[in-house]
């Protein structure tokens, strides 16, 4: 209960948000930043509950037909992202009253990034997979909104767009992957399904499983190819930025294989394709990094960096090394890099910019956000004494640990995290030292609202790193475990001694601050200007021709099948109908034909060949009396043929009809120009082609309905109940007037509305024509 | 009869199908009444057909005589050939309105509703001219 309690909490504030801005003006961002931090509260309290009775299970029946419900599952997992989520959620609200001071739609950011919170909270502490699925699309959906906040801007614009489709096609996938899961393991709950994971993993569905789930996580969470949205989506505003795209939604992905890993992992594709997956975007997006001067752009390459890392540590995975990697370079990451994000935004927001190339010697004017960037850099770039240490630390041994070519991953990761150290800093000294630069506003130190985040962000790196038992036993090992899938239990120093990996720690921290010195060189090399166009670019531009690509299909089909003539329409229509029932006829039940021909009549194929002749007159006429004749001729031969078969009045009434038919005809022919055929032989051949296949398949049907017998029930009725019952002698006429005498009544009135349509259309005239206005 | 009368319903559909397809529009007036004609068959064969033994009941008679016609068919047909005549005078009048309107007959011209794509190429020659 208490869950889904905090969750709806979260949601009417999230909507009440607007009306307070409205009210509070200035303090309202103190205010709602009240909520993220009374959830960070209270997710608190599950620490020490999860880690004395083990994880909790909420449910409250939604649909429970569809196997649907409002269930939680709350272990050491779902907390340590929800702590993340609501903790670094206080200090965005703080961060964005600050940065969007004053701007006319603060209301609207602050309801989107409420929304956005209460979603990704309930992404990692759903239990059902559509539930898990519903919060895991709100969050794409809010984080469109929040993207485009800057909706005047059509680059701003274009990247939501772009989010939201490469994450939305993902989502779609992982819809399919929880589906097919839950068809194999039994169940739509995670908490039950992770217990599945034998026989998930021998299903035949395994593979279809994985790679759907896969495509939803590895679009979330920025993956290389499908790391270009990441960097493009920095058009938000900057508290969007280090929310959404450091600290918690593009985790989403990386929660997700988290998650499923007890259910799922371990197989040779699952490590095949997140280690290979993994390493790749790590290194890409590292080196990625460095070919760049946008302060953001370089954090959210190293982002990408970072989610590779941690895939590629879940595809290693098997090892207890690997797992505590992912939970403390998870929480690592999240501290550093929001704090960076937010110092990004604050030099933007003073400097009037956040070019490297633009900003220096900001030291004076802005010292704490210069001390936390220090810290947080520090952090970052994996220095004694500071969390990011240990976090390093543990991938390096993690990948020396990996089941299969550890040497490689140990090189690759070496090879990225030299590139993070240099970004490190590059984010975190080039702005603030050295010269100083005349910048288009003249900079101040931030309001407290903008600075409290990133310092109080970079000094929980350095308490975490100084003191790692604080958070060891109740927080690490419980998520550590949940990963793994069995109990976990290490103990997190700060100081291993003098081990191979503090070398390589060593051996990075040393080239890094080569590349930093050698950045400018780098930066401007035809290496680096050709490794973005092959890594950065081109793949956003295959998205782009891909978007284009379905533009044009999506109008080449409309072209083809709105063709806007209404021969084209009515051909398809026949084409169709032919070949449907055609087809389903002959496969279904053979070609049968009906008996009985030879007591045809001599007079009866006389006026078959009458009424063949007729209709062939009718379609080659060329004057149009020949074809009014000629129509004639079919009529009355219908009416002869009803009068043949026992039903008189059928034939009184045809022949009444046909005679006023001529005369309509004749009225309206005169007006109307003469039949000069302008057709192509192509073109009729075609139409007589369809024409004929329908009229076989209408022939075909008649024929095999004449071998079944029919039921004489509503023949004895009418003919038992006509007289004694209607007190009529001609059934037919019963039938119209009592039996069904509503049918008739319909009948009438369709009858009185086709005449007044032939009213107005020979009658009225639109006002502003000219009567007979054929202005075309 | 049976038989021959499915083969005739198919060939007036066939034929009104053709005629439906045609640019002029009176053509597909009459491609519809063709088709109507051949959905009237097609009901009147399905209940099956009895020769001189209308579905009448006969003076001091309670039932009709034995083997009487189908009634329902002709009941239904009775209905679908009078709502026909309306739709045909109803269609007739519009080629008539829609000439007073558009200048033209042929469907392929009309394109009010869903005018041409751009740079689509539309049709020129129009069937309007009386034939010598």
């Amino acid at each position: 209960m208490g869950v889904l309690i905090s969750l709806l909490i979260g949601c009417v504030v999230a909507f009440a948000a607007p009306l307070l801005n409205r009210a509070a003006g200035s303090r309202a961002g103190v205010i709602l930043a009240l909520l993220p931090l009374g959830l960070t509260a209270y997710f608190a309290t599950f620490v020490p509950r999860i880690a004395a009775e083990g994880a909790l299970r909420q449910s409250i029946a939604w649909v429970p037909a569809l196997n649907v419900n409002l269930s939680f599952y709350v272990d050491g997992l779902s907390v340590l992202f929800a702590l993340i989520i609501s903790g670094v959620g206080f200090f965005i609200v703080l961060y964005g009253s600050g940065y969007l001071k004053g701007h006319r739609d603060l209301g609207r950011f602050y309801l989107a990034v409420t929304l956005f919170m209460v979603s990704m909270l309930g992404v990692v502490l759903a239990d059902n997979i559509i539930t898990l699925f519903v919060f895991w699309e709100l969050t794409s959906f809010t984080s469109y909104l929040l993207i485009g906040f800057n909706h005047e801007q059509e680059r701003a614009r274009k990247a939501a767009l772009q989010a939201l489709l490469v994450t939305g096609t993902g989502g779609l996938a992982l819809l399919g992957g929880l589906i097919l899961m839950a068809f194999v393991g039994g169940s739509y709950e995670i908490s039950e399904l992770l217990n599945q994971g034998e026989v998930l993993r021998e299903h035949g569905l395994y593979t279809a499983i994985l790679i759907l789930v896969l495509a939803g996580c590895f679009t979330k969470s920025a993956q290389f190819p499908f790391h270009f949205w990441l960097p493009a989506a920095m058009e938000a505003p900057t508290p969007v930025s280090a929310y959404l795209h450091s600290a918690t939604m593009v985790k989403a992905g990386v929660y997700l294989m988290a998650r499923l890993h007890p259910a799922l992992g371990g197989t040779d594709l699952w490590i095949l394709l997140l280690a290979g997956f993994g390493a790749a975007t790590m290194v890409i997006g590292s080196w990625l990094a460095l070919c760049h001067s946008d302060l953001k752009r370089i954090l959210a390459y190293t982002t990408v960096m970072g989610l590779g890392t941690l895939t590629m540590l879940l595809g290693i995975g098997q090892t207890e090394y690997a797992v505590v990697a992912v939970a403390v370079f998870t929480l690592a990451h999240s501290l550093y890099k929001g704090a960076l994000f937010m110092v990004a935004g604050s030099i933007d927001h003073e400097a009037g910019t956040r070019d490297v190339g633009e900003v220096g010697g900001l030291r004076k004017a802005m010292p704490i956000t210069a001390a936390a960037a220090l810290v947080a850099a520090l952090s970052m770039a994996g220095i004694v004494p500071f969390f990011g240490f240990i976090a390093k630390e543990f991938v390096y041994e993690a990948a020396l640990a990996a089941g299969s070519l550890p040497r490689l991953l140990l090189a690759l990761a070496i090879l990225a995290n030299v590139a993070g150290v240099a970004a490190a800093g590059i984010v975190a000294l080039k702005p603030f030292y050295g010269p100083v630069r005349t910048t288009p506003k003249h900079p101040h130190e931030a309001p407290i609202a903008m600075w409290a985040g990133p310092v109080v962000l970079a000094l929980l790196g350095l308490l975490f790193g100084l003191a790692p038992g604080l958070i060891a036993a109740p927080l690490i090992n419980p998520v550590a475990g949940a990963i793994a899938g069995a109990p976990v239990s290490v103990e997190l120093v700060l100081w291993h001694g003098f081990t191979p990996v503090l070398g390589m720690s060593l051996m990075t921290l040393a080239l890094g601050i080569g590349v930093f010195f050698l950045w400018n060189t780098w930066r401007e090399s035809r290496f680096a200007r050709g490794f973005n166009r092959a890594f950065g670019v081109a793949p956003e531009n295959a998205y782009f021709r891909t978007i284009d690509g379905m533009l044009w299909i999506a109008h080449w089909q409309t072209r083809i099948f709105q063709s806007g003539y209404l021969r084209h329409y009515l051909t398809t229509v026949i084409g169709v109908t032919a070949f449907a029932v055609g087809f389903t006829l002959l496969s279904r039940h053979g070609l049968v034909l009906p008996g009985g021909w030879s007591a045809i009549t001599f007079y009866e194929w006389t006026l078959a060949g009458i009424m063949a002749a007729g209709a062939l007159v009718a379609v080659f006429a060329r004057s149009r009396v020949t074809m009014v004749v000629a129509i004639g001729a079919v009529g009355f031969s219908v009416a002869l043929i009803y009068l043949a078969n026992s039903a008189p009045d059928l034939s009184i009434t045809q022949i009444m009809v046909e005679t006023l038919t001529v005369v309509l005809f004749a009225l309206v022919l005169i007006h109307l120009p003469s039949l000069r055929p302008v057709e192509s032989r192509a073109s009729r051949l075609r139409d007589a082609a369809v024409a004929t296949a329908l009229g076989a398949a209408v022939t075909l049907v008649m024929l095999t309905v004449l071998t079944e017998p029919i039921s004489p029930h509503l023949t004895e009725y009418f003919g038992a109940h006509s007289y004694v019952t209607a007190h009529g002698r001609n059934i037919v006429n019963v039938i119209l007037v009592d039996f069904r005498a509503l049918d008739t009544l319909g009948e009438i009135v369709v009858l009185g509305i086709a005449g007044l349509g032939v009213f107005a259309l020979v009658k009225l005239r639109a006002k502003k024509r000219r009567d007979g206005g054929a202005d075309v | 009869m049976e038989p021959l009368l499915a083969i005739m319903a198919g060939f007036l559909f066939a034929s009104g199908l053709y005629l439906m397809l045609r640019r002029n529009y009176v053509r597909v007036v009459i491609g519809l009444i063709l088709i109507s004609n051949a959905a009237n068959l097609v009901i009147f064969t399905m209940g099956r057909l009895a020769r001189g033994n209308p579905p009448l009941v006969a003076t001091g008679e309670t039932m009709p005589a034995e083997g009487f016609a189908n009634p329902l068919p002709q009941a239904l047909i009775l209905t679908a050939i009078v709502i026909g005549f309306g739709l045909l005078a109803f269609a007739l009048v519009l080629a008539y309105r829609a000439y007073r309107e558009l200048g033209t007959v042929d469907v392929d011209a009309m394109r009010v509703a869903e005018p041409p794509y751009p740079g689509e190429k539309t049709v020129s020659g129009t069937p309007d001219q009386e034939e010598a």
